[in-house]
C-alpha cells in the first residue's frame, strides 16, 4: 500500500471533524445573538435537534421498519407470521435458538462465578492491581481478536504432525486423540462459550471486587469473631451483601451474550451447528438476502432483551432515589 | 450499565480486620490455597494471548509445524511476519485497514461526543415542556439492539427514502463510504452517551450556571466556556469507551463498509482472514496483534478512565 492512498483518507477524516466542530462552534456563538423573540426555541434547536434527528433516522424509524419487515418475505410481500413460524419450526433456525439458550444459560453464570471467586481471592493481596489487569485485559481486546486468539488455541494438525494448538497438545500429552475441535458439534458451541467467559470474567471481577470492598467492615468483623469458616463467610456474608451487584453483572453479561456475533462469525461463521440468533440474523439478512427472516430474528432478540434492560433501569432508578 | 458505575462510585474500602493467633494461622493456610487458585486463573487467562503474541514473532515454518511452547527450548524469532503484514505487497497487507480503522473510529467518537454533550446540556439546563419525557425516551432507547436498525439503515444509505413517489431522501448511494459508518456509530452512541454525560452535567452546581446567566451569558457561551472545561473527565471516559467500542466493532463495519479495502476496518479484514485463510497463522498472529495494539495501549496507559468508561457502558450495542 502506498502513502498516496491513505494520506487523503486521513486528511478527509480530519477535515470532516474540523468542519463539524467549526459549524457547531459557530452555531453556539450565533445562537446567543438570536432575536429575542423565540430565543429559547433557537437554543433548543441548536442543542437538541441534531441528536433527535440522528436518533429518529438512525434508531427509531429503522426499528419500526424492521418490525414491519419481519412480516414480509424476501420479495417484500406481506406474509403474516411466516418468518416467525420459520424461526420456531425449521431445523436450521431451531439449532440457532437452541445454541442461544445454551449460551445464555452457561456464559453469565460461569463468567460471574469465576470473576467472583477471583475477586475474593485477590482481595487485599499485594499483587491485587496487576492480578486484576491480567484478567481484565481480554475486555480491551476486540471479540474478533479474542476469536483469533482462541482459534489458535483450538488449532488442529492432522496425521503425524505436531500439534500447534495448545488445547490439542494438552489432549495429546494426556494420551488422547487430537481432533478438529471447532468442527465437532455440540462440543464446538461450548468451546465458543469458553471465549465469551474468558472475556466477560474480567468485567464481573472488576465490578464485584468493588462491591466486595463496599461490604461494611463491622459485618465482616462480627462474622469473624463468631468464628465462621471461609465457606460460610462466602455464602452467608459476601454473597448476600453484594446481591445487587451480582444481579446487575449477571443481567449485563446476559444481554451481551444474547447479542454475541463477532466470536461466532470469526471462529466458525456459524457453520457446524454453532450459529446463534445475532449471527443468524446477519447471515439471513445480508448473505441469503432473506430480509424478512433477518428482521424477525432481530425482533425476537429485541423481545428477549426487553425484560433484562427494564430490570436494570429499575435497579438504577432505585439506586438514584436512595442517594 | 450505568447502575454499575453508580454502585462502584459510592463504595469505600473497609477498615483493617482483627488479628488473633488462630486467625493468623488459618489466614495463612487459606491464603496459600487462595494464592494458588488465583495464580492458576491468572495464568489460564493470560496464556492464550501470550501464545499468540509469541507465535507472531516466530518464523512461518515454525509456527505451522511446532507449538509455540517449543520456542522456549528452541528459540527462533523474526519480525518478518509484521513486515509482511504491515508493508508487504500481498492481499493480506493490513496497513491500509489500520488506517481505515482510525479514519472510522476517530470522527465517529468525536461526532458522538459533540452531539451527546449538546443534548445532555439541553436536557439538564434548558427549561422546556416535556423535558423529562424526552430524557426518559432517549434513555430508554438503549433497549433497542443495533440489530434492529441494520437492515433499514442499509436500505436508506443505498436507496434513499421514499413515501410512494415522493422522495424524502434522494438515492445518495452512500454504501461503502466512511460517512455511513460514522453516521451509524454516532446514532448508536447517542442513548448511552447522552445519558452518561447528562448524569455528569446535571451535577454541576446550579449557582455557577445561574451566575453566568445573570452576567448575561447565553446557553451557547455557558456551554463553551463553563461546561466544556468542567465535564472534560466525563468526556474522556465516554470518549475512550466509545473509541474502543468503534475500534473493536465488527457488525456495524461489516454491514456498512461492504468489506472493501478502501473503507473496511481491521476487524472486518481479520474476521475474513480467519475464515478464508484460517491456516495462514503467520499472518493471523501478527495481524491480530496489529489490531490489538491500540486497545492494549489505551488499556495500559489510561486504565482508570478505561475501566470507568467500560463499566458505565456495559449495556451498549
Amino acid at each position: 500500500m502506498d502513502f498516496v492512498d491513505w494520506g487523503p483518507k486521513l486528511f478527509n477524516a480530519l477535515l470532516a471533524v474540523a468542519v463539524f466542530g467549526a459549524v457547531v462552534g459557530l452555531l453556539l456563538i450565533v445562537v446567543d445573538r438570536a432575536p429575542k423573540r423565540g430565543h429559547e426555541k433557537y437554543q433548543l434547536a441548536v442543542f437538541l435537534l441534531p441528536a433527535i434527528v440522528m436518533l429518529a433516522v438512525g434508531l427509531v424509524i429503522p426499528a419500526v421498519r424492521t418490525t414491519i419487515l419481519s412480516f414480509t418475505n424476501a420479495a417484500g410481500d406481506f406474509v403474516g407470521l411466516d418468518n416467525y413460524k420459520w424461526m420456531f419450526t425449521e431445523d436450521e433456525a431451531l439449532v440457532t435458538i437452541r445454541n442461544t439458550v445454551i449460551w445464555t444459560v452457561l456464559t453469565p453464570v460461569l463468567a460471574t462465578g469465576i470473576g467472583l471467586i477471583y475477586a475474593i481471592l485477590i482481595d487485599k493481596a499485594k499483587t491485587e492491581a496487576i492480578s486484576k489487569s491480567l484478567v481484565f485485559m481480554p475486555m480491551a481486546i476486540s471479540f474478533v481478536g479474542a476469536g483469533i486468539i482462541w482459534k489458535f488455541m483450538y488449532a488442529y494438525r492432522g496425521g503425524e504432525n505436531q500439534q500447534i494448538g495448545l488445547v490439542n497438545q494438552l489432549i495429546v500429552w494426556f494420551g488422547g486423540e487430537p481432533k478438529q475441535l471447532l468442527l465437532d458439534p455440540p462440543l464446538n458451541t461450548f468451546l465458543l462459550i469458553v471465549v465469551m467467559v474468558w472475556i466477560q470474567a474480567g468485567f464481573a471481577m472488576v465490578v464485584l471486587s468493588a462491591a466486595i470492598k463496599g461490604i461494611p467492615a463491622d459485618i465482616v468483623e462480627a462474622a469473624r469473631i463468631d468464628g465462621v469458616t471461609p465457606w460460610s463467610m462466602f455464602w452467608q456474608v459476601t454473597v448476600p451483601s453484594i446481591r445487587g451487584s451480582l444481579i446487575v453483572v449477571l443481567s449485563t453479561i446476559t444481554i451481551s451474550v444474547l447479542k454475541v456475533f463477532d466470536i461466532v462469525r470469526t471462529m466458525t461463521a456459524g457453520n457446524f451447528d454453532t450459529s446463534v440468533i445475532a449471527n443468524e440474523m446477519y447471515s439471513q439478512a445480508f448473505r441469503f438476502r432473506e430480509q424478512g427472516r433477518g428482521a424477525a430474528l432481530a425482533v425476537f432478540l429485541f423481545v428477549l432483551v426487553i425484560p433484562l434492560v427494564l430490570y436494570q433501569i429499575r435497579v438504577l432508578r432505585q439506586r438514584e432515589e436512595a442517594r | 450499565m450505568s447502575a454499575v458505575a453508580a454502585a462502584t462510585a459510592t463504595q469505600t474500602p473497609p477498615v483493617a480486620v482483627v488479628d488473633t493467633m488462630s486467625g493468623r494461622v488459618r489466614k495463612r493456610l487459606t491464603s496459600r490455597t487462595a494464592s494458588i487458585i488465583s495464580l492458576l486463573i491468572a495464568v489460564l487467562w493470560t496464556i492464550p494471548t501470550f501464545g499468540l503474541l509469541l507465535s507472531s514473532f516466530r518464523p512461518e515454518r515454525e509456527i505451522k509445524t511446532t507449538g509455540w511452547w517449543t520456542a522456549f527450548t528452541n528459540p527462533s524469532f523474526t519480525l518478518e511476519n509484521y513486515e509482511n503484514v504491515l508493508f508487504g505487497t500481498s492481499s493480506t497487507q493490513l496497513l491500509s485497514y489500520f488506517v481505515n480503522s482510525i479514519v472510522i473510529a476517530l470522527p465517529a467518537t468525536i461526532f458522538a461526543l459533540i452531539l451527546c454533550s449538546l443534548a445532555a446540556y439541553a436536557l439538564a439546563w434548558i427549561d422546556f415542556k416535556g423535558r423529562n419525557w424526552l430524557f426518559i425516551g432517549i434513555f430508554a432507547l438503549q433497549i433497542v439492539p443495533l440489530q434492529m436498525a441494520l437492515i433499514p439503515l442499509l436500505q436508506l444509505f443505498s436507496n434513499g427514502a421514499h413515501v410512494g413517489s415522493l422522495t424524502i431522501v434522494p438515492d445518495l448511494n452512500l454504501t461503502g463510504s466512511f460517512v455511513t459508518v460514522w453516521l451509524a456509530h454516532t446514532a448508536f452512541a447517542l442513548p448511552l452517551g447522552t445519558y452518561l454525560l447528562h448524569n455528569f452535567i446535571s451535577e454541576i452546581p446550579r449557582e455557577m450556571v445561574e451566575a453566568a446567566r445573570v452576567d448575561g451569558a447565553g446557553h451557547g457561551a455557558i456551554f463553551r466556556k463553563l461546561m466544556l472545561p468542567l465535564i472534560t473527565p466525563a468526556l474522556a471516559s465516554f470518549g475512550i469507551f466509545e473509541f474502543l467500542w468503534v475500534w473493536n466493532d465488527l457488525l456495524v463495519a461489516l454491514t456498512f463498509t461492504g468489506g472493501t479495502k478502501d473503507v473496511a476496518p481491521l476487524t472486518v479484514r481479520l474476521a475474513e482472514m480467519a475464515g478464508s485463510r484460517g491456516d495462514r497463522w503467520e499472518r493471523l498472529t501478527a495481524g491480530a496483534f496489529v489490531s490489538l495494539i491500540v486497545p492494549l495501549v489505551v488499556f495500559l496507559s489510561l486504565q482508570k478512565y478505561f475501566v470507568r468508561g467500560l463499566l458505565a457502558g456495559g449495556l451498549k450495542g
